[in-house]
């Protein structure tokens, strides 16, 4: 399988992520620069997190209209994986992949902690590895992560079963509508989430609860 | 051209407002053999100001222990150099940002941040960790939410933005920084022992090289603000502080460490405190060399700057390189494909001058060598701060009792838990940290490998105040002891020293007091100095701060799976007291905020050859699995530091050691709290046999019960410690 990471300006995830890709797939994945045209056929594309374009515009809008997008986009529409981690979440609900948009967290500060999430949907390409609903620990590191959407587009996503993952009870760092950390298309193959599943896929940083993202699609596209 | 700004006469009142004193002024002429025009004013101003030549404290810093097997590459650099085995090298420095962060938090504390990760990415290394020492003054003062609100965003909003974790610092609250907030960044980078860059630029008509974002007109004179007093007008100097732009450092980075992998470069220093006058005057100096710039290539932001403005703006994310002749076309292809400007503005001459062209005529002509070094060495008068008084027991006649002193101790704005601060904080971006804020010292793995740097920055200025010597000790020990609780070794520091204005004896007396503690310490630990930074006249109208030597400390685990942490970490283990308790109460955080005395009593002494032995065992101990949990004994004494341990993972304990208000708060050194698992408690004894090993305790159930007497829930405990910070910003 081919995966690639894209690295916009600003991105500075980009090497962790590709860590844990590396580890899921036994090979590094091709590191695709924003400013390229074209983009190798890829099975898995990951948009990782960072700054992207410094976020001086609003989050992900910039890096949404660079040319690689195009070909992610493209890509997307033939059924390529795409898992969009924080700014990358950004990107894609900016790019119009997925619905939404994310708003400055209610408290007005960044916040980095751990967060318990709930495994809404455990049959996207991400996360067959995970029981239905099982509660897991992974991180948040954002200023702007609180997911908004209207209510037509709430309900949608509840009756389509989009809601990839969700704060646990009491947990949601951001204010996010329906609590929802993360959403994915119709068909479960693009997955945008605001907490960073490769800062917890190893035992060292605490926990691997964010290893299975990586193996379960790598698994899933093997 | 008419009314060129160097046609501006020469007068004693413009020398003055250039921070230059008459006789440094003399100087000056003489070294120039003529009168100086306005540029070369400007420029002589800025290298002779205290930030920039360390002319108060050159003596001193002299003096300090900077070598060892491990140091690479000792002060006088951008920033320390360290081995840290197997080729990897540990590059690290601590600066300060004080004046600027108090007249704008934000941009003050952002550009700190961000000028000290340049100071470690322009050798060579990739950060991988940044630590904040920062003093607020009194809590309930007015500017104080302000001043902690705007730093910390400032903190995070240039840190997070880089993708460099901040893994730890301290934060102090006193009212002698009501006036001077102290805001320290220290960055830690990694890089190969093979890679190390170096600022001294060789070969004569190489090509100097500017890269980076434009220059504007910010920032300038920010090392002269930061050589002089603040008075009620200093909100006036809001625009000598500079702005920042993380992204564009991000950018500038990854061209940077592009353009190092390649053997293009010969020097290189970033543009910090006095912009492109320092970087072209060190770099040039230090290889021996001239150097010719032509000021009409200089990238800029603003139209109409004059020579001298871009001579001595402060803008921030700019470089200067020296490039092997030839190779410019390949760096430029780098930067410009960061979307960076890349522009050669001058070349090395074989002069030993630096002459500066502007606009078709030479602006600036002066000789290269007493602008980096001939700034006058001052050995300013100094009186020895006098001994102060043993604690006074009197004062223990109607204190509060044991819990209250406690739950009062755990909810002070010393040892309040900084939870609200450093969520705001990226503390885990790069995949590393293996832990972060909230422990003895930081541990952030070094990438691809199995070994870990341990990183802590400490000083207590109530020690420092009462007694410098001592203090300056006690800030070396607490940062050996804080790396020695997670299982590292500790390897060298950094420090950042601030002070108030050395022109007062007693001042000065604090300088050197600290610093003779420091170096002492240093030499007992094995722990050398390797960088570092000075900052004086941290003082509003005529009072100073507290004396606020920084220590930051970095230690090496060598393998990470040994690391352990501060909290106990299951029931059934047994609690030992290390260390000698003589229930040292002078100074201490129990005499500030629970008798709310604040008489001038001695602090603890500190008894380097205990710090080292003690150290050692805990590290030996550690090393062999014997321990679960570590922690150093400061703020608060042996009370707080359970506390602290039970509240992690809300495990309580049973304490059968008894004694008064001394042995519970006291602050006496060299102490360390161990938790040992039952199977592992013979052996750990046995190691520690011929050191004060003192069995006090076991952890059990979710009360922290001292005897029989007092029994204080942990949850309380925890939920006192927690709610402070959010309170007090919440206002």
């Amino acid at each position: 399988m081919q995966a690639s990471v894209i690295v916009f300006p600003g991105s500075n995830c980009d090497r962790d992520v590709a860590v844990c890709v590396e580890a899921a797939m036994g090979t590094a994945p091709l590191m695709a620069w924003h400013g390229d045209a074209t983009l190798p056929k890829s099975d898995l594309i990951v948009l990782p997190g960072g700054f992207s374009y410094g976020d001086y515009l609003r989050c992900g809008s910039m890096a949404a209209n660079s040319p690689i997008m195009r070909e992610v986009v493209a890509q997307a529409e033939k059924g390529a994986a795409v898992l969009g981690i924080c700014n990358g979440f950004q990107v894609l609900t900016e790019c119009g992949l997925l619905p939404g948009v994310l708003m400055q967290n209610k408290g007005l500060n960044f916040v980095c902690r751990n967060t318990r999430l709930k495994v809404s949907n455990n049959k996207t390409a991400f996360t067959a590895q995970y029981a239905d609903g099982e509660e897991i620990i992974v991180p948040v590191a954002h200023n702007e992560g609180n997911y908004f959407a209207n209510d037509d587009t709430l309900k949608q996503l509840q009756d389509e079963d989009r809601i990839a993952f969700t704060y646990a009870e009491g947990d949601n760092p951001n204010g996010a509508c329906l609590d929802i950390a993360g959403i994915c298309d119709k068909a479960g193959r693009i997955v945008g989430m605001m907490p960073h599943p490769e800062r917890r896929a190893e035992t060292a940083l605490g926990g691997e609860d964010g290893k299975r993202m990586f193996t379960g699609i790598v698994e899933a596209l093997s | 051209m008419s009314g060129h700004i160097n046609d501006t006469e020469i007068t004693d009142a413009l020398v003055a407002e250039h921070g230059l004193t008459p006789d440094e002024f003399k100087m000056v002429c003489d070294h120039m053999e003529r009168i100086p025009n306005y540029t070369e004013l400007g420029v002589f101003s800025v290298m002779w100001s205290e930030h920039c030549s360390y002319k108060s404290s050159r003596k001193w810093l002299k003096k300090l222990p900077i070598d060892g097997p491990q140091v690479i590459q000792g002060p006088g650099e951008n920033a320390g150099v360290i081995d840290i085995g197997d080729g990897d090298a540990a590059v690290f420095k601590m600066e300060s940002h004080n004046h600027p962060s108090f007249i704008e938090p934000y941009q003050g504390a952002a550009t700190g941040v961000g000028g000290i990760m340049r100071d470690v990415f322009t050798m060579g290394a990739r950060p991988v960790a940044n630590l904040n020492a920062l003093r607020f003054g009194q809590p309930d003062h007015a500017k104080t939410r302000h001043l902690v609100a705007g730093v910390v965003s400032g903190i995070g909003g240039y840190g997070n933005c880089m993708g460099v974790p901040t893994v730890g610092g301290e934060i102090n609250f006193d009212p002698s920084y009501n006036g001077n907030i102290l805001v320290n960044a220290m960055c830690v980078g990694v890089a190969r022992t093979d890679k190390i860059f170096y600022a001294a630029a060789t070969g004569i008509g190489s090509p100097v090289v500017y890269v980076g974002s434009k220059t504007g007109r910010d920032g300038i004179h920010g090392a002269t603000m930061a050589s002089a007093e603040f008075d009620d007008a200093s909100e006036e100097k809001r625009p000598t502080v500079q702005v920042g732009d993380p992204f564009t450092e991000k950018l500038l980075l990854e061209a940077c460490q592009e353009l190092m992998a390649s053997d293009a470069i010969i020097g290189i220093q970033d543009m910090g405190a006095a912009g492109l006058t320092s970087s072209s005057v060190e770099m040039a100096d230090k290889g021996g060399v001239g150097i010719l710039l032509n000021l009409d290539k200089v990238p800029c932001r603003e139209t109409h700057m004059t020579g001298y403005e871009m001579l001595l703006s402060e803008s921030q994310e700019r470089m200067l390189m020296v490039l092997k002749p030839g190779r410019e076309p390949e760096a430029e292809a780098i930067f410009s494909r960061w979307g960076l400007d890349f522009a050669v503005i001058g070349e090395l001459t074989d002069t030993g001058r630096m002459v500066v062209n502007h606009e078709g005529q030479t602006i600036a002509d002066m000789p290269l060598a007493p602008l980096a070094d001939g700034a006058p060495e001052y050995d300013r008068p100094h009186v020895p701060t006098p001994q102060a008084a043993d604690f006074d027991m009197a004062l223990l006649a109607d204190a509060p009792d044991m819990a209250d002193a406690l739950t009062a101790l755990m909810a002070s704005s010393e040892v309040a838990s900084r939870r609200w601060v450093y969520e705001q904080y990226d503390s885990m971006v790069m995949g590393d940290t293996l832990a972060g804020p909230g422990g003895d010292a930081a541990l952030v793995r070094v990438h691809g490998t199995q070994k870990a740097l341990a990183i802590s920055t400490d000083v207590n200025p109530r020690y420092c105040f009462a007694d410098p010597v001592e203090g300056g000790k006690q800030a070396v020990a607490e940062a050996y002891r804080n790396i020695s609780a997670t299982g590292a070794t500790p390897l060298a520091i950094t420090n950042c020293l601030n002070f108030g204005n050395p022109e007062r004896p007693e001042i000065m007396g604090q300088f050197v007091g600290c610093l003779e503690g420091m170096g002492g310490a240093g030499r007992a630990l094995d722990f050398p100095v390797v960088s570092g930074n000075v900052s004086l006249y941290n003082e509003t109208n005529g009072t100073g701060i507290l004396p606020t030597p920084a220590i930051g400390g970095v230690g090496l685990l060598k393998q990470l799976d040994k690391a352990i942490g501060n909290r106990f970490t299951a029931e059934g283990q047994t609690i030992y007291l290390l260390g000698d308790t003589a229930g040292h109460l002078g100074a201490s955080l129990y005499q500030r905020d629970v008798l709310g005395n604040d008489s001038i009593f001695a602090p603890p002494t500190v008894n380097l050859a205990a710090e080292a032995a003690h150290g050692a065992l805990v590290r030996e101990a550690i090393d062999k699995g014997l321990i679960a949990a570590a922690h150093d004994i400061s703020d608060g004494g042996l009370a707080v530091a359970l506390a602290e341990m039970a509240i992690g993972h809300t495990i309580g304990a049973e304490i059968t050691a008894q004694g008064d208000a001394g042995f519970w708060f006291g602050e006496d050194q060299a102490r360390y709290v161990l938790a040992v698992t039952a199977d592992n408690a013979m052996a750990f004894e046995a190691l520690a046999d011929g050191l004060p090993l003192h069995k006090i305790g076991t952890t059990t159930g979710a009360e922290l019960k001292f005897g029989d007497t007092v029994t204080i829930s942990v949850k309380q405990l925890h939920d006192l410690n927690e709610g402070w910070f959010p309170a007090l910003m919440q206002g």
